[in-house]
């Protein structure tokens, strides 16, 4: 079993997550440095997902890390009816750290705990994806200069969202009120807000979207509302043009505000919101790989001062 | 007379442990859940025998054997309310409950067909996250179930 592991966003304490954002800012500062050379990285998709893969790829590459692995699940071993745990254990003799994503939960948890080398978790069904919550902090970091007691909007699919969930539970350290918007069958589910309760997190819950209603947001976190989500027909027609924002909407939002997305965007940001300054949803991509790199990094062992 | 008659059904214990009150329903489940198809040791299982507290109980005595409380508290996810009789030399030296322990190692499956528990050859393992509530936590997929709704491996 090995503890360097990132498996969830929940094992990382207030400290950490300040920690790893402070290093995912030197890495903002200088992204292309040789720290990692001589290291193999293992990207082993079992589920494709472009945007996260070559996110991890550039990270390990700008740091001067090789890379190997696979995307496409049907040309491994697997597709044969090897287990999940030979795999691992097949692929740690090459590599130095395992990035893995997995369409069943609890695979990367399972493999944090048979691996001899560290596990980075990139999504395991619809359970954890850390390292989005850690890229979805650090852009929050970087346009408010804090975290602390922010006003945090997340619109959209609520339900199904593991994006919205983790950085709800991230966020718990830092005072902030949320605003839940969301179709009244995509709201948030019960377990979370009593885990707001607990966590003495305050929350706001709304079913419409419109500019009095978004007018004190610090951060506007927009996700997909998908058709495939819906049992209802009807309320599908109904909701899918109204959680839509529009360049219109942001004239009396604050200076401050950003609009992020976990992407792909599909219409749920209207195209003429991308020139407006406020719209960050590709920095935030961007910032994906600082992140990383600072992830990468950390399971290996590497600390902030190696890196000043 | 009768009672004599049913008392004698089953036989006194020299040495070993008595599990009694086992609601009739859960026996063998309880049974499957101590390996005891596995061992050598003399075993006496006592199924629909009548009970005033459970209307029918299933009782369980087996001979020379000593349970340490990580074994038989596996029993608790099914049996809560069990009784223990520690037997040496014909008498009762001691009784003992049972109590829900903080994990469930390879007990309980997972009810979440997407959990890699449910796809690989591995244990599962569950935390018990509210014993009040008999709410359970799957280790791996993080999936919670209650108490009631779980099956046994």
């Amino acid at each position: 079993m090995d503890n360097k592991s990132l498996v969830t966003i929940a094992e990382y304490s207030k400290e950490k997550i300040l920690y790893m954002l402070e290093m995912a800012k030197q890495f903002e500062k200088d992204p292309n440095r040789k720290i990692l050379e001589g290291k193999v990285v293992a990207t082993l998709f079992f589920e494709p997902s472009t945007r996260t893969r070559l996110s991890f790829e550039t990270a390990a590459n700008r740091l001067g890390a090789r890379v190997i692995g696979f995307s496409d699940p049907k040309a491994t071993s697997s597709s044969k009816g090897e287990t999940l745990k030979d795999t691992i254990m097949m692929v740690s003799n090459y590599a130095d750290v395992i990035v893995m994503r997995h369409h069943l939960e609890g695979a990367a948890r399972y493999a944090s705990e048979v691996a001899p080398v560290p596990i980075v978790n990139a999504g395991d069904g619809a359970n954890q994806h850390p390292s989005q919550t850690m890229l979805d902090l650090y852009s929050i970091y970087k346009t408010q200069k804090t975290l602390e007691n922010l006003n945090i909007y997340l619109v959209g699919d609520l339900k199904y969202g593991r994006t919205v969930h983790s950085l709800l539970m991230a966020m718990r350290h830092f005072n902030p009120t949320f605003h839940f918007i969301a179709p009244e069958e995509l709201k948030m589910p019960e377990e979370y807000k009593i885990y707001c309760k607990e966590n003495h997190i305050n929350y706001v819950e709304h079913t419409d979207f419109n500019e009095d209603i978004i007018a004190d947001a610090d951060i506007l976190y927009m996700t997909r509302v998908q058709r495939e989500r819906f049992t209802d027909m009807m309320e599908y027609e109904r909701v899918k043009n109204i959680y839509i924002l529009k360049n219109k909407m942001l004239e009396q939002t604050r200076p401050n505000l950003r609009i992020l997305h976990p992407l792909p965007r599909v219409n749920e940001i209207a195209y003429d919101v991308d020139d407006n300054p406020k719209a960050y949803y590709f920095q935030q991509a961007l910032n994906g790989v600082y992140a990383r790199q600072a992830i990468l990094c950390d399971v290996l062992g590497i600390a902030l001062q190696d890196i000043m | 007379m009768n009672k004599n008659k049913q008392a004698l059904q089953v036989a006194a214990l020299k040495n070993g442990t008595v599990i009694d009150h086992i609601p009739s329903e859960k026996l063998f489940t309880v049974v499957s859940l101590l390996g005891l198809e596995h061992m050598g040791n003399n075993i006496t299982i006592g199924f629909n025998l009548e009970s005033k507290k459970l209307g029918k109980k299933g009782i369980i005595k087996i001979a020379d054997k000593f349970f340490c409380d990580e074994e038989i508290n596996r029993i608790s996810v099914v049996a809560p309310h069990v009784k223990l009789n520690i037997i040496r030399d014909y008498a009762v030296i001691e009784k003992k409950e049972v109590y829900m322990p903080d994990e469930l190692r390879g007990i309980v499956k997972c009810a979440n067909p997407k959990c890699i528990t449910n796809n690989e050859p591995m244990s599962t393992l569950f935390h018990v996250t509210d014993k009040d509530n008999g709410i359970i936590k799957c280790h791996y997929c993080e999936k919670e179930q209650k108490k009631e709704e779980i099956v046994i491996l």
